[in-house]
């Protein structure tokens, strides 16, 4: 909640015209549709090929990252990146078993997982002033996106949906079936080593609005909620991405005129348009009818 | 795992292909091996197939049968001898190739429909996407989507073809999979026991299906089933694996008495039922043709190829 401001008017056009005419608002509704586009997708693959463990380790290892960069008077977003990229890269160089693929996330990525949370604590505890911050790291921040913020995070988003484009059909095979894919000459492996580095950029983005702990509104409710609705997958896309601009809008909107963290609220909405979802899709094909009592006593 | 045994008089390594091959063969194996974790799963194996022919590869569990698809498609590479699938080194042509792995069916949470399966059959691997609006593209896509209707229709399973595949019974998923093997009208088709979990009458469909396949379309068809009975009347040849090596003939020639006890070194017997199929009695690892899949399976053993 920015102080001394009105409340809402419940009029989505003046809310939004209000919420625009300050810069800092405005740049927090760039970043977060440039990031809802970009986790959305890669989201949607990764839900897709059952990953999300690896997901969460990766915006997990955003933490210290953060946490470090600040330590050492760096800018945060040198440690989102630097940090969820390097543990997307330990987690591709896992060795995994014949066939077990990337279904089975190993335990090593969950040892990375709780060692990236330790290591955040350590850099917080060290940088002795910066505890106050903690809350924007874990939960999400909106305010002060600068200009070149905003660049940046188009930039890497830019060049992340050009290789996602370039790779996304042979990725589809290969996250589908896999070993028909093998036989066809698909790089299976290398693809899912690319996919892992796309992960990170996108979990590093989405971490710098939603926080390290709530990444999965944008990476994984968007897609899921559209993986239930639709099984086509260019639809299914494309709902994942409106899902995913939609929930980081009314979140912006909820955190400008309330007291929580952006990442509250964009998961709230999220996980709101999840659950409609499910309740939609369940009157469609007939949940069993509750019975009628009948006329008896 | 039984030793190996080598077979003195039932192959021999110069043995000429035992049912007729015509032209160039679309496969071609001679004196091939095949070890895998440091264990010779069979050796001495010669066969050929030519194109239109429909061969069926048989034998007990955990002999080898995955591993010489694998060792055809250049996933696995022979320990000896010499591979040759259409006209080049095992590998160099799989894009002329359907294949269905052997497995046990897509995780039923699955969202993606019958249809994207096949479809990704057909231009799955392409890299890169399409420009949409242009005459080209939508031409392309029209004959796409055209191929993958024909092809369905082709395999029956248009009535759920665009349903989630993950909530696909075993034997509906394995038709649309037998369709996405299909769809880019390979000259060879390799099928990892595409029998397995159908029903007798989708058995006996899908194995006439794949008779006019191969003698009418002239695909060459490599398939590995545990039961040869529903596929008897469309065979051309057969590979039978046991105890490290392999008898291949015509069915007549391979399914008898005399040549599995060859084979196996020890006493079989064939016996040919009054509706004319056949059961395989007495082989010492568990039912060879009638198969009670993976029960003898040691602990350690896994499948190989999911
Ligand atoms: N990559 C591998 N590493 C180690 N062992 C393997 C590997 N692949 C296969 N094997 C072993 O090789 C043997 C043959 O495997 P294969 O899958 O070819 O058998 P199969 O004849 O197809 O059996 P089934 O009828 O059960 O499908 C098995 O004992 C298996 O455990
Ligand atoms: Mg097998």
């Amino acid at each position: 909640m920015v102080p001394g401001e009105p409340g809402p008017s419940w009029n989505p056009i003046i809310d939004l015209q209000l919420l625009w005419s300050f810069p800092f608002m405005v740049n927090a509704f760039r970043a977060g549709t440039i990031v809802a586009v970009l986790a959305g997708l890669i989201g949607w693959f990764m839900v897709l090929r059952r990953q999300s463990f690896a997901g969460h380790t990766v915006a997990v290892a955003g933490f210290p990252g953060a946490a470090g960069a600040t330590l050492l008077g760096v800018a945060p977003v040198f440690g989102y990146f630097g940090f969820c990229l390097a543990a997307a890269a330990v987690i591709a160089a896992l060795p995994r078993g014949r066939d077990a693929g990337y279904r089975e996330e190993s335990a090593v990525t969950g040892t990375v997982n709780a060692f990236a949370l330790a290591c955040g604590y350590l850099f917080i505890a060290l940088y002795k002033g910066f505890l106050g911050g903690v809350n924007a790291l874990l939960f999400g921040n909106f305010l002060g996106i600068t200009d070149d913020d905003v660049l940046a995070l188009l930039a890497v988003a830019v060049v992340a949906l050009a290789v996602l484009a370039a790779v996304g059909r042979p990725l589809l095979f290969a996250s589908v079936d896999p070993d028909v894919a093998a036989a066809r000459g698909v790089p299976v492996r290398a693809l899912s080593v690319v996919f892992l580095m796309l992960l990170g950029a996108a979990v590093a983005e989405a971490s710098q609005i939603t926080g390290t702990l709530l990444v999965f509104a944008l990476l994984v409710m968007p897609a899921a909620t559209a993986q239930r609705l639709t099984a086509r997958p260019v639809a299914s896309l494309a709902l994942t991405v409106l899902i995913g601009i939609v929930a980081t809008w009314l979140g912006l909107g909820i955190a400008y005129f309330s007291p929580y963290p952006i990442g509250f609220c964009v998961t709230t909405v999220a996980f709101a348009g999840y659950l409609l979802a499910h309740a939609a899709r369940a009157g469609r094909f007939g949940l069993p009818r509750p019975r009628l009592a009948g006329g008896a006593t | 795992m039984t030793p190996l045994t080598r077979l003195d008089d039932a192959v021999q390594p110069s043995a000429p292909p035992a049912w007729p091959s015509t032209g160039d063969p679309v496969v071609c194996l001679r004196g091939a091996a095949a070890r895998v974790g440091g264990r010779t799963l069979w050796r001495d194996v010669d066969l050929s197939v030519a194109a239109g022919e429909f061969v069926a590869v048989l034998g007990p569990n955990g002999v080898g049968k995955s591993t010489l698809v694998k060792t055809i498609l250049g996933l696995q590479p022979a320990a000896a001898g010499e591979v040759r699938v259409l006209g080049g080194r095992p590998g160099r042509a799989n894009h002329r190739i359907g294949y269905l792995p052997q497995r046990r069916g897509f995780d039923a949470t699955l969202r993606i429909r019958g249809v994207d399966v096949v479809r990704l059959g057909l231009d799955g691997d392409r890299w890169g996407i399409p420009l949409p609006g242009s005459a080209r593209f939508a031409r392309r896509r029209r004959a796409a989507e055209a191929r993958v209707a024909e092809v369905i229709d082709l395999v029956g399973a248009t009535g759920y073809a665009h349903r989630p595949i993950g909530q696909l019974s075993g034997g509906e998923q394995q038709r649309l999979l037998i369709a996405q093997a299909l769809v880019r009208r390979p000259a060879l088709l390799l099928l990892d026991e595409p029998l397995d979990s159908l029903d007798l009458p989708n058995q006996g469909a899908v194995a006439a299906l794949l008779g006019h396949v191969a003698h009418a379309e002239g695909v060459s068809v490599m398939i590995v089933a545990h039961d040869v009975n529903p596929l008897l009347a469309y065979l051309d040849g057969v590979v039978y694996l046991a105890h490290g090596a392999a008898v291949t003939g015509t069915p007549d020639e391979v399914i008898n008495g005399p040549a599995l006890s060859r084979l196996y070194g020890s006493p079989v017997e064939v016996l040919c039922t009054s509706d004319g199929r056949l059961v395989v009695v007495g082989a010492p690892e568990p039912p060879a043709v009638h198969a009670d899949r993976h029960a003898d399976r040691p602990s350690g053993a896994r499948d190989g190829s999911r």
